[in-house]
C-alpha cells in the first residue's frame, strides 16, 4: 500500500510542480510534454493557455449550475420565477466568448505560421512509412536505412509470449536503428509512405505529420538539447500499427558529423544495409 | 384511419385497448405494423441490443488494454473490435435511439395522429436488422471483420478481404434507412402539425430533429458516394483514392468528413433537444431563450458543413486551409456556449427536483461541456498536432457521445417511459443507475485525457509500461460502466414486461409541459386523431410571447 501510494502521489506531485519537464512518457504523466524544441514549447504554452481558459470557464459555468442546484430546490421551498429572456445576459454571454476566442486565435495562428516555415534547413531527411517500419534517408548524403521495433520488445509483445513488458527497457518505444540528427540545426523532413497512411510523431518535437503514399509532406525541427526522444506511428496502419516506434537521437554537431561519415563509409562499398530494403515509390522530391 | 374519427384522444381519454385497433397478431403488429409508437419501440429495442453488442466489443478492447503486453487477442482482431465498436455504436445504437425517440414523440408533441409516411417508416426500420446482420457477419468470415477503423481510410480499408464489400453494402443500407427516416420526420413536422402549432411554438426536441433530418438528407448520400468509390477502387479497378492511378487518398478523407462532421451533430442535436425538454420540466420554469436555442441549433448545423477538415489537420493541408478550418471550428463554441448558458439560466431561480431524467440531463450538460472544452482545444491546430490521433481524442469524443448523446438518450427514456408504458419505473434503481454510470464513466474516460497528453496513440492494442496505470484504471471503469448498464436494461424490463411500478398519471411530472402530457399514460395507440387545441401555456417554453 505504501509502495502504491508512493508510486501514485510522488510522481503526480512532481509532475504538477515541475509542469512535466520530461522528454519521454512517464508513469502517471498527466500533461503534455513541453518537449525540447522552441516549437514544442510554443505548442505546450498554447495548450496550457487553452486548458486554463477552459478550466476558468468551467468553474464559472459549473459553479453557477451547482449554486442553482443547491439554492433553487423545490425541497427547500424555492418558488420558480417565470422569466425566459434576458437580453443583456444573452448579449454578454455571446460577446465574451468571441473575445476569448480571438485571444486564443492570435497566438495559435502565430505558432502555426512558424511551424509551417520549412525554409532554410541545413539538412533534409526523407521519412518513408512502411507496414510496419520506418525508412530514413539523408538526402544528398547517400545514407539510408530502415528502423524497426527493437528485437526484445518484438518478442515480448507476441500473444502469450510470457515475457513481462516491464522487464523490457523502453518497451515498444525502442528501435534497432534510431534516426540521428544534429543539435542546433534546422532539420527538414519530407514525409511519405509506401503502402498505407502512417503518421510520424515524436511528442518531444511538438508535432505529428501524416505519411501518405504518393504524396510528400513537409515538417521541420531544431533540437538544441542532445538526447533520445521517442515516439510512435500515430495513424492506424494495419495489424502492427502499435509496433512501429520512432526514436530520434540528437547529437552535438561534431558527433553527428562523425556518425554520418561512419554511416557513409559503411553503406558505400556494398550498400549492405540499404540495398535489402525496398526503395520508396518515389513520386519525386 | 377514418374509423377513428369518433374518438377524441384528449386528456380525458383513458386509452382502452379495445378501442385502439392494434393489429391482432404478433407478426402483423411488430413486423408489418406502421404505427409510430410500435416502430419507435422497435428502434429503441434495436438500439438497446446494439448498445450491448457494441459495449461488449468495447470490453474486449478494455480487457486487452488492462495491462501492457498482448494477453487476449491478436492485433488484427483488436483492430476489428475498435472498428466494429464504432460502427455499431454510431449507426446501431445512437442514431436508431434518436430515430426511435423521434418516432414516439414527434407526432405526440406536434399534435399529429402518426408519422406522415407510415409504410416507409416500417421499411426504414426493417432495413436496419439486415444491415447489421451483414455487418456483424463479417466477424465470422475468413479474414475477419473490417479492421481499418470506422473511418474506412484507404488504402488501409481496402486491404481487407471481402468484408469490405459487406461493410460497404451495410453502410449503404443504413444510409437508405436514415434518409427515409429523415424524410419522414421532415414530412411529419412540416405537414402534420396541429392547427396553431406554429414552427416557433414547436418543442425544442422537434426543432432539433427537424434540423438533424435535413443534415441527414444532406450528408448520408455523401457517405454513400465515398464508400461506393472505395468499392470500385477495390473491385473494379478505379483509382479514386490511389496515387498510383492519379487519385488521392486524402480526397477520401475530405469526402468522408464532409459527411462525418455533420454526422457528429446528427448525434448531438437531438440530445440538445432532449435536455431542453427535461430541464424546464424539473426546474418548473419555462425554457430560457427558446428562440436563441432554435437559432443556435441552426447555426451549429450550418457551421457543421464548413469545419470537416479539423479531423485531418495533420494530412498536410496548406497553411490557409489550416487557418480557415481552425477559425470556423472555434466559432462553433459560440452557439454551443449559448445553449449551455441557456440551460443554466433555465435552472436559475427555478424550483428544482432531481428525479432520474433530471439527473441525466444535468449530467449531460456538465459532461458534454467537458467534451466541448476538449473539442475547443482540439480546434487549435498547433496543439492538435500533438493531440491528434491520441487517447486525448478518444476521451474527447467519448465525453461527447457517451456522456453527451447516450446520457441524453437515457434521460429521455426515463422521462418518457411512464408516458409510453403507463407505469413509473423504479425511481431508486434509476438514481442508482445514474450515479453508477456517472462515476464509472468518468473513471473510464477521464484518465484517457492523461494518456493522450502523455503520448499514447489511439487504436493500439499494446503500449509502453508508462501508460499502464491509467489504462488499468480506465479498464476498471469500463467494466464497471458496462455492468451498470445491465441495471438500465433491468429497469426497463421491470416496467415493460413485469409491469411493476405505480400507474402513471397523464401529466407524469409536476412541471411537464407540452402536448404529449395531455394524452393518457400509456398514450393511446393513435396519438391525436383529432387535432388538439394549442394552449400556449401548455407548451414547454411556457406562456412567453415571442
Ligand atoms: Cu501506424
Ligand atoms: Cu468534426
Amino acid at each position: 500500500m505504501k509502495r502504491l501510494l508512493g508510486q501514485l502521489v510522488v510522481p503526480a506531485l512532481t509532475l504538477l510542480v515541475a509542469g512535466g519537464a520530461f522528454a519521454n512518457p512517464e508513469p502517471w504523466q498527466l500533461n503534455m510534454t513541453p518537449g525540447v524544441t522552441a516549437t514544442s514549447q510554443d505548442v505546450y504554452q498554447l495548450h496550457m493557455l487553452i486548458l486554463w481558459i477552459c478550466v476558468f470557464i468551467g468553474i464559472a459555468v459549473f459553479g453557477a449550475m451547482f449554486y442553482a442546484m443547491f439554492k433553487f430546490r423545490k425541497s427547500k421551498g424555492a418558488v420558480a420565477a417565470r422569466f425566459s429572456h434576458n437580453t443583456t445576459a444573452e448579449v454578454i454571454w455571446t460577446t465574451i466568448p468571441i473575445l476569448i476566442l480571438l485571444g486564443m486565435a492570435y497566438p495559435a495562428t502565430r505558432t502555426l505560421v512558424r511551424m509551417a516555415d520549412t525554409g532554410n534547413a541545413e539538412l533534409t531527411v526523407k521519412i518513408t512509412g512502411y507496414q510496419w517500419k520506418w525508412r530514413y534517408e539523408y538526402l544528398g548524403e547517400d545514407v539510408k536505412f530502415m528502423s524497426s521495433l527493437a528485437r526484445a520488445a518484438d518478442e515480448a509483445r507476441q500473444l502469450g509470449s510470457g515475457i513481462d513488458p516491464h522487464s523490457v527497457e523502453n518497451y515498444l518505444l525502442d528501435v534497432d536503428r534510431p534516426l540521428v540528427i544534429p543539435t542546433g540545426t534546422k532539420v527538414r523532413f519530407v514525409i511519405t509512405a509506401d503502402d498505407v497512411i502512417h503518421a510520424w510523431w515524436v511528442p518531444s518535437l511538438g508535432w505529428k505529420q501524416d505519411a501518405i503514399p504518393g504524396f510528400i509532406n513537409e515538417a521541420w525541427t531544431q533540437v538544441d538539447e542532445p538526447g533520445v526522444y521517442r515516439g510512435q506511428c500515430a495513424e492506424l496502419c494495419g495489424k502492427d500499427h502499435g509496433f512501429m516506434p520512432i526514436v530520434v537521437v540528437a547529437k552535438p554537431r561534431a558527433e553527428f558529423d562523425a556518425w554520418l561519415a561512419g554511416q557513409k563509409a559503411a553503406q558505400m562499398p556494398a550498400g549492405a544495409v540499404a540495398a535489402s530494403a525496398p526503395t520508396a515509390t518515389s513520386s519525386g522530391i | 384511419m377514418a374509423h377513428h374519427g369518433d374518438h377524441t384522444h384528449d386528456a380525458a381519454h383513458d386509452g382502452h385497448d379495445d378501442h385502439d385497433h392494434k393489429p391482432s397478431g404478433f407478426f402483423e403488429r411488430w413486423f408489418c405494423g406502421t404505427n409510430h409508437k410500435d416502430i419507435g419501440t422497435l428502434y429503441l429495442v434495436f438500439s438497446l441490443i446494439m448498445f450491448l453488442v457494441g459495449g461488449s466489443m468495447a470490453l474486449v478492447i478494455r480487457a486487452e488494454l488492462f495491462q501492457p503486453g498482448m494477453q487476449l487477442v491478436e492485433p488484427d482482431f483488436f483492430n476489428s473490435m475498435t472498428t466494429m465498436h464504432a460502427l455499431v455504436m454510431i449507426f446501431g445504437a445512437v442514431m436508431p435511439a434518436f430515430v426511435g425517440l423521434a418516432n414516439w414523440m414527434i407526432p405526440m408533441m406536434i399534435g399529429a395522429p402518426d408519422m406522415a409516411l407510415p409504410r416507409m417508416n416500417n421499411w426504414s426500420f426493417w432495413i436496419m436488422p439486415f444491415a447489421f446482420a451483414l455487418l456483424l457477419s463479417t466477424l465470422f468470415m475468413d479474414g475477419g471483420g473490417p479492421a481499418g477503423g470506422w473511418t474506412l481510410y484507404p488504402p488501409l480499408s481496402i486491404q481487407g478481404g471481402n468484408n469490405v464489400a459487406f461493410v460497404i453494402f451495410a453502410v449503404h443500407m443504413m444510409g437508405i434507412s436514415s434518409i427515409m427516416g429523415a424524410i419522414n420526420i421532415i414530412a411529419t413536422i412540416l405537414n402534420l402539425r396541429a392547427p396553431g402549432m406554429d414552427l416557433l411554438k414547436m418543442p425544442v426536441f422537434v426543432w432539433t430533429w427537424l434540423i438533424t433530418a435535413f443534415l441527414l438528407i444532406a450528408v448520408m448520400p455523401v457517405l454513400a458516394g465515398s464508400v461506393t468509390m472505395l468499392l470500385t477502387d477495390k473491385y473494379f479497378g478505379t483509382t479514386f483514392f490511389s496515387a498510383a492511378g492519379g487519385g488521392d487518398p486524402v480526397m477520401f478523407q475530405h469526402i468522408f468528413w464532409f459527411f462525418g462532421h455533420p454526422e457528429v451533430y446528427i448525434m448531438i442535436l437531438p440530445a440538445f433537444g432532449v435536455a431542453s425538454e427535461i430541464i424546464p420540466t424539473f426546474s418548473r420554469k419555462p425554457l430560457f431563450g427558446y428562440q436563441a436555442m432554435v437559432y443556435a441549433t441552426a447555426s451549429i448545423a450550418f457551421l457543421s458543413f464548413i469545419v470537416w477538415a479539423h479531423h485531418m489537420f495533420t494530412v498536410g493541408m496548406p497553411l490557409g486551409g489550416l487557418i480557415f478550418f481552425m477559425y470556423a471550428t472555434m466559432l462553433i463554441a459560440i452557439p454551443t456556449g449559448v445553449k449551455v448558458f441557456n440551460w443554466v439560466a433555465t435552472m436559475w431561480r427555478g424550483s428544482m427536483s432531481f428525479e432520474t431524467p433530471m439527473l441525466f440531463a444535468v449530467g449531460f450538460v456538465i459532461l458534454f461541456t467537458i467534451g466541448g472544452f476538449s473539442g475547443l482545444m482540439l480546434a487549435i491546430v498547433p496543439a492538435d498536432f500533438q493531440y491528434h490521433d491520441t487517447y486525448f481524442v478518444v476521451a474527447h469524443f467519448h465525453y461527447v457521445l457517451v456522456t453527451g448523446a447516450i446520457f441524453s438518450i437515457m434521460g429521455a427514456v426515463y422521462y418518457w417511459l411512464p408516458k409510453w408504458t403507463g407505469r413509473m419505473y423504479n425511481e431508486t434503481l434509476g438514481k442508482v443507475h445514474f450515479w453508477l454510470s456517472t462515476i464509472t464513466v468518468n473513471i473510464l474516460f477521464f484518465p484517457q485525457h492523461f494518456l493522450g497528453l502523455a503520448g499514447m496513440p489511439r487504436r493500439i492494442p499494446d503500449y509502453n509500461v508508462a501508460f499502464a496505470d491509467f489504462n488499468m484504471i480506465s479498464s476498471i471503469g469500463g467494466f464497471a460502466f458496462g455492468l451498470s448498464q445491465l441495471l438500465f436494461a433491468w429497469i426497463i424490463i421491470d416496467v415493460c414486461f413485469l409491469k411493476r411500478g405505480q400507474k402513471a398519471t397523464a401529466g407524469v411530472w409536476e412541471g411537464a409541459r407540452g402536448l404529449e402530457w395531455t394524452l393518457s399514460s400509456p398514450a393511446p395507440y393513435h396519438s391525436f386523431s383529432t387535432p388538439p387545441k394549442i394552449d400556449d401555456r401548455m407548451l414547454a417554453h411556457g406562456d412567453v410571447a415571442h
